[in-house]
């Protein structure tokens, strides 16, 4: 198959496995999109890793483990189909501390309150889960089959994550406070999450189905499942222009694409200090890896 | 090296593809097919197969177009009108 017959067979939906023959170009492309993802879940425990000694109940605590143990699993199982596309795992996680490799916007700002952890789990995954049900339709099949098992445990992330922000809005002006405040700060990196809206055909990762939808189409499902559940709880969205329009289009402020940009690449709130961390517990942990390595051989 | 996982969601159901994990051996095999499809009661059963071990085959030849063994070779449906009618039995419609 040529390059051009391979764009016409995944544009027509095909799907793509391990061993067949790809084009270079899809294939670094893949590498490039599904590594970055394999990035942010694994550096996305770190935000929510600072609350687990603080939370306010051992159910919390519970559950708040058991999601950044799901995300940790995710970055493994999402590694493993890098390295089967060709890049190894070390390599991923060299690229990575070394500030090479991106991972999401949203996984560079601090926790500051417990209405972060919140709002992280109830609308950054929500954002999330909206990239990674597209995913359910990617050209290469690997990727779309392990995103099944992510997209049923986001679920539970999105729960509970909804869970603790009822639980604060029914609880007192402080807490409700808290989540106002955090929904504050986190407004601006939840409408730079999808990207900017350029046209899904201009999209290189539309083009080769890897995603099958665009930016725009995205954070416009976001808009329309979540602020409604925003709006209904009292809350206020810190956006004058946020509204739906008759024909359904969601209008809001143009996002900070500057800042996006900036904190993506390596100059966040907490970039450094978290790949700082990874650097160190990668380190830390090298003698198990070689252990249980040697013992098998 | 790595393995290939197979899961069973209920008991009969056939074993499908979960994915794989990259384990040192065997038993760290186990232990991380349990950790990422067995923590949530989510399956009945797992196989946990060496990659190496799987035989895959992809070419199945059919030059002939042999529709005489599936079913897409079988219309039945004008001969048993004309079979109804001849027969008397043809309902009115």
């Amino acid at each position: 198959m040529d390059d051009q017959a391979f764009l016409d067979y995944v544009q027509a939906g095909g799907q793509v496995e391990t061993g067949d023959s790809m084009p270079a170009d899809y294939r670094a492309k893949l590498v490039k999109f599904i590594e970055m993802h394999g990035n942010s879940e694994l550096m996305g425990v770190l935000p929510e890793r600072e609350w687990i000694l603080r939370a306010p109940t051992l159910q919390r605590k519970l559950a708040l483990t058991a999601k950044v143990q799901d995300e940790v699993g995710h970055s493994q199982l999402i590694y493993r189909v890098v390295e089967d596309l060709g890049k190894p795992r070390e390599q991923c996680l060299a690229d990575l501390i070394s500030g090479k490799a991106k991972f999401h916007n949203v996984f560079h700002y601090p926790t500051k309150t417990w209405g972060d952890v919140g709002v992280i789990a109830w609308l950054v995954d929500a954002a999330a889960i909206i990239s990674q049900k597209a995913l359910l339709r990617c050209s290469y099949a690997p990727y779309a089959r392990i995103m099944k098992k992510i997209c049923w445990e986001e679920s539970f992330h999105i729960l509970h994550g909804r869970d603790v922000i009822l639980t604060m809005m029914n609880g007192t002006d402080e807490q409700r406070e808290l989540v106002q405040e955090a929904l504050n700060r986190w407004w601006g990196p939840l409408m730079q999450f999808h990207g900017n809206p350029i046209p899904k055909e201009d999209d290189p990762m539309y083009v080769w189905r890897i995603k099958s939808q665009g930016n725009e189409e995205a954070r416009q499902q976001f808009l329309d499942g979540y602020v409604p559940q925003i709006w209904e709880l009292g809350l206020t969205v810190p956006d004058a222009k946020l509204r739906k329009r008759d024909d359904g289009v969601w209008e809001y402020s143009e996002p900070d694409w500057d800042e996006l940009k900036h904190v993506v690449t390596g100059h966040g709130p907490k970039t450094q200090e978290r790949l700082a961390f990874r650097r160190k517990f990668l380190e830390q942990e090298a003698w198990v890896r070689s252990v249980v390595l040697a013992e098998a051989a | 090296m790595i393995y290939e996982v197979f899961r069973q969601e209920k008991k009969g159901a056939a074993f499908a593809h979960a994915g794989s994990v990259d384990a040192p051996d065997a038993t760290f095999a186990e232990a991380f097919a349990r950790e990422q499809y067995g923590r949530r009661q989510e399956s009945e059963a797992l196989w946990v197969v060496p990659r190496a071990a799987i035989h895959t085959v992809t070419d199945f030849a059919d030059e002939l177009n042999k529709t005489y063994h599936r079913v897409d070779g079988y219309s039945l449906k004008a001969k048993l009108k004309e079979a109804r009618e001849r027969a008397g039995t043809a309902r009115a419609s």
